[in-house]
């Protein structure tokens, strides 16, 4: 059960200085979400504001619930979201997003199963300890996706595997410089 | 116990067989349809496809001619006071009295319903940036809609019922009235039924739909499961076809020449098969939106399938 993993977390000056490292274009953004949050919290009378960056796009073929799935793990495989850290109440987030609340709590199953979540009775879902060992491997099945997709495109416009990969090579040299 | 649904405890709505007639267009086709407690239930279909006269039957304006309807187990014609004051209506046409002020609505709305939460309703109108001194003929169609989305939620009704509620109206409003939705089902687990055009809003909030073609049910059940049972495959044939290939289980077929895309109902392996007895290479296979079986399902029924 997941109720034996239950264990105490430090909390305090973690948390802080993983939001000063927030950058500043991302800054602006959080604090329009999070007034937004207060205001909901405000509503639903909860203490502590959380802050997930989830965006819903309906109509793209890929179900809501799996949206939010594929998102906290992305987040959690990018470090956004660290381990023992909570996310935000079925209903906050279903809130937050506009979506359908069982539609919440599905992806909150789906990812307590792949044990990137833990619910911790009563006091709300926390990103699993074991959550960052799981970080690389989510991080790949990430990206295998785009890279099926882009293998694709390329087979229906004819364009030679060798090709695909030269793109690749040169567009990894313009981005190195840009950042340089 | 599922088939007995007719009379499950837990149904708000309960609509038997129903047949509607306006002359002689027949705006109800024997329509059943049960909506739980609890649920987000979205109703779809074209224009004049029967949404507006269903949600008449529900609210009592409009008698069954045949078949039966109950709202929480009242016959909203023989009771409609026991029956509405339980229910929060927004229609369409947002048919509200122009002459009135909106804190004169509000006192008046009020008087009908003994659950009245003047606190919540003020509360409402300042999150809507309603002017209680403003004249009802005066506000925009975006605060027209927000003054009768108030006065739709201010009695905490069991059955929140909106009727195209975003039509021709801003992104703004049209998230106000999302989250009213999203508010009423999460706070109190009451039920909402709603009717829009807006397939994207019916997926983000809906727990389960149904869409109605001429005055038919044709689709009904929970989101995931319509979603799963649909799927969009790409067929590839050797050699030109002049006519879009007769696939079992497709909807509708769309394409030219060698590649044809087909909305199909049913399991994939039963539809893969189909495709390989015809001749076709599946190319391409995916979950199609809600547009395009929205789409595909008119088509096929316009086609007499």
């Amino acid at each position: 059960m997941a109720g034996f993993r239950h264990r105490p977390t430090a909390n305090g000056s973690s948390v802080s200085s993983a939001a000063e490292k927030t950058e500043a274009a991302d800054k602006c953004i959080i604090v329009l979400i999070h007034l937004n949050n207060v205001r909901e919290h405000l509503i639903t009378g909860l203490s502590n504001p959380l802050i997930v960056q989830i965006h819903i796009s309906p109509n793209d073929g890929v179900p809501i619930y799996l949206q939010i799935v594929n998102q906290v793990k992305y987040l959690v495989g990018s470090g956004r979201l660290s381990p023992s850290e909570e996310i935000p109440p079925i209903r906050a987030l279903a809130q937050q997003l506009l979506v359908n609340p069982n539609t919440v709590a599905r992806a909150y199953l789906e990812l307590e199963r792949a044990g990137i979540v833990t619910k911790r009775h009563g006091a709300g879902t926390y990103v699993s300890e074991a959550g960052s060992p799981l970080a690389r491997r989510e991080r790949l099945k990430i990206l295998t996706q785009r890279g099926d997709a882009l293998l694709a495109e390329a087979r229906h416009m004819n364009i030679e595997f060798s090709e695909v990969i030269k793109l690749l090579r040169e567009r990894d040299e313009i981005l190195t410089q840009a950042k340089k | 116990m599922k088939s007995n649904a007719s009379s499950a405890p837990d149904a708000v709505i309960e609509i038997a067989d129903v047949t509607r007639r306006f002359g002689s267009k027949l705006a109800l086709d024997h329509v059943t349809l049960t909506i739980p407690r609890g649920v987000v239930f979205g109703l779809i279909g074209a224009n004049g496809a029967g949404k507006t006269t269903l949600i008449k039957h529900i609210l009592g304006l409009l008698k069954a001619q045949s078949g039966s309807v109950r709202v929480f187990g009242l016959d909203p014609v023989a009771d409609p006071v026991g029956a509405l004051i339980r229910i929060g209506y927004l229609s369409e046409q947002r048919d509200l009295p122009v002459w009135m002020r909106v804190d004169e609505l509000l006192r008046y709305t009020q008087a009908f319903y003994p659950k009245w939460d003047a606190a919540y309703a003020e509360q409402l109108r300042g999150h809507f940036g309603l002017d209680p001194a403003a004249k009802i003929k005066n506000l925009s169609r975006g605060e027209c809609a927000k003054a009768g989305l108030l006065i739709a939620l201010a009695h905490r009704p069991e059955l929140l019922l909106l009727d195209e509620p975003s039509s021709g109206l801003d992104p703004v409003v049209r998230r106000d009235i999302l989250e009213a939705i999203i508010r009423t089902v999460v706070d109190e687990g009451r039920t909402v039924l709603f009717s829009s055009h807006l397939l994207d809003e019916i997926e983000r909030v809906s727990d389960c739909l149904a869409m109605m073609v001429d005055g038919r049910i044709v689709l009904n059940g929970p989101l995931d499961a319509i979603k799963e049972s649909h799927h969009r495959l790409t067929l590839c044939f050797d050699t030109v076809q002049s006519q879009p290939p007769a696939l079992a289980g497709a909807l509708s077929v769309s394409g030219a020449g060698r590649e044809w895309t087909a909305i199909c109902n049913g399991a994939l392996i039963e539809l893969t098969g189909a495709a390989v007895k015809l001749g076709a290479r599946v190319v391409d296979e995916g979950t199609p939106s809600f547009d395009d079986i929205f789409v595909a399902r008119v088509r096929a029924k316009s086609l007499g399938q």
